[in-house]
């Protein structure tokens, strides 16, 4: 059984098809990336899984699973976590309450009990936050546990963002773009962060990326995408060699010189 | 400047952050218990007023001021709340089960209004629920049989266990555990899940999605809970005044409400009560006001009410923020003092890009 | 039985397009300066008030008085804006609520307290006081014909301004993306300012024009209460939606007043505008926003 399948799936907004059958399978514990140029349908990808577009043809299954229909708020409850393009955190909350929020798909209790505060309510406070707080280790959040998401500079939003999706305790991880806007130090911690959450949590992740080094360090293997359409998918050194991947980067004309 | 150290995670589910808080409010709770020794009977009544109204708005502050869902149609389950109760116990229900009753029927009310107006948003929601309120407001005029209509309901003083609680100084009281216990109940709700759902929604709707949050189930959720605290003050106040009829849930109660939790602060329980004070205290400034007023503006019938939109401009001017958001500030200065930065809350004045199309 | 449906449309068509109006100039500001004007109702009071206040005590005839009550409007919005709203940009969109709350209360108030205004109802001629034209066994009244003409020729004006004038782009500019317009150098401030001007001289012109029907008093901005959910039901980002939502209200409460049992005339608008949300949550022709991530 493949972890994860994207079977022919297409998608048209107006007269633009914006995916055209596109097929990928991901693996168990694997780091898969999608890379391709701005406006090739990468993100698009991802809001599909996410439900919020609906698919015009194809078919998402995970873990042999139809994940095609399923309502927006049951992909979390599916065990699909996700960060976003332009950050989508909780800006008025403090950072702890950003990660306790990932392991909203936990919680077993219900209004009546909450409005009680019972013993089993207390009890899932604690293992929230015990569980936000093994986040906050990985992570080195620490020192802004307590503070307003919307004080916090970009790079530590983005880590946010990123702990908020691994409290979730996920079985597959989307993350879109995660290494835009931050600067060397930041991105080399955020390759070391991939790696950890690959080995030591197993957690499988689909990435997209524009950072080429980045991209060639992390992944298992990688897809090239442009217009909607797959260019190329296999391991990171085939697909970047390959010659329509080259064209859609470079130009022609760069790989007519490359011979 | 305090610190914070904690060292077990029951200290951080606590209803109070620091442990001197709790000394504070229990010291306010004994001020308030003594109240009835020291105030006249008509302050007392305005200090029951502002229990009953601070309930309302705790449901509103619930409902707008963390899940971010305008309502402009409050009032309507202010007076389901009312008449429910003024009915069940004229009917010769106990007051200890018409109260709750109250709250239930306006909390089923508003899971029925709530569900199909629930993925509206901004102003369209807010227009929702002020023609919802309109509605209600003519189903009550017009179902004489159940309601009196427009001639009014007369309601009984509640009367619990062998106490009947027909004076002020026990209305006080009732007022006053009711207040305590809502203000509880929602604190509970606030650092839980749930509460947190709520402010997720407000915040962001496509990452509370993300998390697994049930879009429609919690804003249907605190729909309820809020009408529910609403329609459990609507009850409190048939009692006070002994007559009710449809005039005195007017698309006016419901932006008095809004007001209130806005000017209150928007965003705090804190809010809800100091909205409330606001509101009660307001009038009675003004009467005091009038006095130094020349004659003629003195006499006008209109004054108080100018004055009252006047006051609320002034306020939201020099306050956007609310009053709870001058004493957050205010507390910080202190809190920081001497190293206090001058600009900590300018805010930038800033366009907005608009995201219509 | 012709007669009566035809009459009772042209009415509510007629009183639509007062609503119309006063929608008109809320969704003006709404698109320009994201701020919801709770007061854009008691500028139809104090219009009417005006205009009672030229043709009565200083003898204005009828269109010099429309003219001068839509300038002095003009100018009372350009002052709200400059003294109150101004300073409230960059604020969350609540605080200016409530201050436009205030503001609506304050007016209201106000007024009653102005000699020779006060709470009483007045009235006043104009040229269209019982009128009639008649047409086989058709009776219709000048004075809700009137509106529906000034209404169409004020319309068929502000649609040349935005599309064909300088000051009208930029103000349509602005509506979508007030940083970009600012970077492109147009003032915002200014477009501010004539967005409030515009709409409040369309309040002030729905007063004068719905003066001869329901007369002048200090309760009239409850009748632009009506008007939120005119601008509502045809989109909050669309100008010929308010007109549309304005007619449609109108029109339903004309027949739900004759046709249907007492007291549904006051509900019969809301329940279309609940119906009609539920079903297309961004009212008739508004755009729907979903959030792009």
């Amino acid at each position: 059984m493949t972890f994860f399948k994207a079977q022919e799936i297409s998608i048209s907004f107006g007269g633009l098809k914006a995916l055209d059958r596109v097929s990928f399978e991901i693996g168990q514990g694997e780091i898969f990336s999608i890379i391709g140029p701005n406006g090739a349908g990468k993100t698009t990808i991802f809001n599909c899984i996410n439900r919020f577009y609906d698919l015009d043809q194809g078919m998402l299954l995970l873990e042999d699973r139809d994940i095609s229909n399923i309502k927006p708020h049951a992909v979390a409850e599916a065990g699909i976590a996700r960060t976003f393009q332009n950050i989508e955190l909780f800006k008025n909350a403090t950072v702890l309450e950003n990660l306790i929020l990932g392991r909203h798909r936990h919680r077993r209790s219900s209004v009546l009990t909450e409005i009680f505060f019972s013993k089993s309510v207390r009890r899932q406070e604690i293992e929230c936050r015990e569980k936000a707080e093994a986040v906050i280790d990985l992570l080195d959040l620490e020192a802004y546990r307590e503070q307003r998401v919307l004080n916090l500079p970009y790079g530590v939003q983005k880590t946010v963002e990123l702990g908020r999706a691994l409290a979730m305790d996920p079985k597959l991880l989307l993350l879109d773009e995660p290494s835009s806007g931050l600067n060397v130090e930041e991105t080399e911690d955020l390759s070391f962060w991939m790696s950890d959450i690959k080995e030591d949590l197993g957690i499988t992740i689909l990435l997209v990326e524009h950072n080429m080094h980045f991209v060639q360090q992390v992944s298992d293997h990688l897809m090239a995408l442009d217009f909607g359409q797959v260019l190329a998918q296999g391991p990171p050194a085939d697909v970047l060699n390959h010659p329509e991947v080259m064209q859609a980067y470079l130009g022609e004309e760069c790989v007519a010189a490359q011979g | 400047m305090r610190f914070l150290m904690r060292t077990a995670y029951q200290q951080d589910i606590r209803l109070f952050k620091y442990g001197s808080t709790l000394g504070w409010y229990v010291a306010l709770v004994a001020g308030c218990l003594l109240m009835p020794l020291i105030l006249d009977e008509y302050l007392l009544s305005q200090m029951t007023f502002i229990c009953m109204y601070a309930i309302a708005a705790v449901g509103l502050m619930l409902l707008t001021g963390y899940t971010g869902q305008v309502s402009m149609g409050h009032a309507a389950f202010f007076a389901i709340g009312s008449y429910t109760s003024a009915i069940l116990t004229s009917k010769g229900v106990p007051f200890l089960l018409a109260l709750p009753a109250a709250g239930v029927m306006a909390a089923l009310v508003g899971v029925v209004i709530g569900r199909p107006i629930l993925h509206l948003t901004g102003m369209y929601l807010a227009i929702a629920t002020m023609g919802f309120a309109f509605i209600v407001d003519e189903v009550l005029v017009r179902w004489e049989s159940l309601t009196r209509g427009n001639m009014g309901f007369y309601v009984d003083p509640p009367v619990i266990g062998p106490w009947v609680l027909d004076t002020e100084t026990r209305f006080y009281y009732l007022s006053l555990i009711v207040l305590i216990l809502t203000l509880f109940a929602a604190r509970n709700v606030l650092r839980s899940p749930t509460g947190r759902a709520m402010i997720a929604i407000r915040d962001s709707e496509v990452a509370a999605e993300a998390m697994g949050i049930n879009l429609a189930q919690f804003k249907t959720i605190a729909f309820a809970l809020s009408a529910f605290f609403t329609g459990i003050a609507g009850s409190l106040y048939a009692h006070k005044l002994f007559f009710i009829n449809p005039e005195s849930y007017t698309i006016f109660l419901s932006v008095e409400l809004l007001a209130m939790v806005i000017i209150g602060g928007l965003g705090s329980l804190h809010g809800a009560v100091f909205g409330a004070a606001f509101f009660i205290f307001l009038p009675q400034i003004i009467i005091m006001t009038k006095d130094y007023l020349p004659t003629y503006v003195q006499n006008q019938t209109g004054l108080e009410s100018a004055f009252f939109g006047l006051l609320i401009v002034l306020v939201m001017l020099f306050e956007p923020m609310g009053i709870y958001g001058r004493w957050l500030k205010t507390r910080f200065y202190f809190e920081m003092f001497p190293l206090y930065k001058k600009d900590s809350f300018k805010r930038e004045k800033k366009y907005q890009k608009a995201e219509r199309h | 039985m012709l007669n009566e449906i035809l009459q009772t449309i042209l009415t509510g068509i007629s009183i639509g397009c007062v609503y119309g109006l006063v929608a008109l100039g809320f969704v003006l500001i709404f698109k320009a300066t994201e701020v919801i004007n709770f007061a854009q109702g008691e500028l139809l009071m104090l219009g009417a008030f005006i205009s009672y206040s030229l043709i009565t005590m200083l003898n204005f005839p009828y269109w010099a008085a429309m003219l001068t009550t839509m300038v002095v409007m003009g100018l009372v919005g350009a002052l709200l804006e400059r003294t109150v709203l101004r300073s409230l940009v960059g604020e969350p969109v609540y605080a200016i609520v409530i201050v436009t709350i205030g503001l609506a209360f304050f007016f209201r108030s106000a007024v009653s307290m102005i000699p020779g205004w006060g709470t009483d109802t007045h009235g006043f001629r104009t040229p269209f006081t019982e009128q009639f034209i008649r047409s086989g066994n058709l009776v219709i009244s000048w004075e809700y014909m009137a509106i529906i003409l000034i209404t169409s020729v004020l319309i068929a004006l502000l649609f040349t301004f935005f599309r064909y004038t300088r000051a009208g782009t930029a103000m349509r500019a602005t509506s979508q993306n007030q940083l970009a317009a600012v970077y492109m150098g147009i003032s915002v401030t200014r477009v501010f300012s004539l967005t409030w001007t515009i709409a409040a001289a369309l309040g002030g012109i729905g007063g004068i024009l719905l003066a001869p029907i329901t007369f002048v008093h200090m309760n009239m901005g409850f009748i632009g209460l009506k008007a939120f959910p005119a601008a509502v039901l045809g989109g909050m980002g669309s100008l010929p939606g308010a007109i549309v939502g304005g007619l449609i209200i109108g029109v339903t409460e004309s027949l739900a007043g004759i046709y249907l049992p007492e007291g549904w005339k006051d509900i019969a608008a809301w329940i279309i505008l609940i119906g009609v949300l539920i079903v297309r949550p961004q009212g008739l022709f508004g755009v729907k926003e979903k959030k792009k991530v």
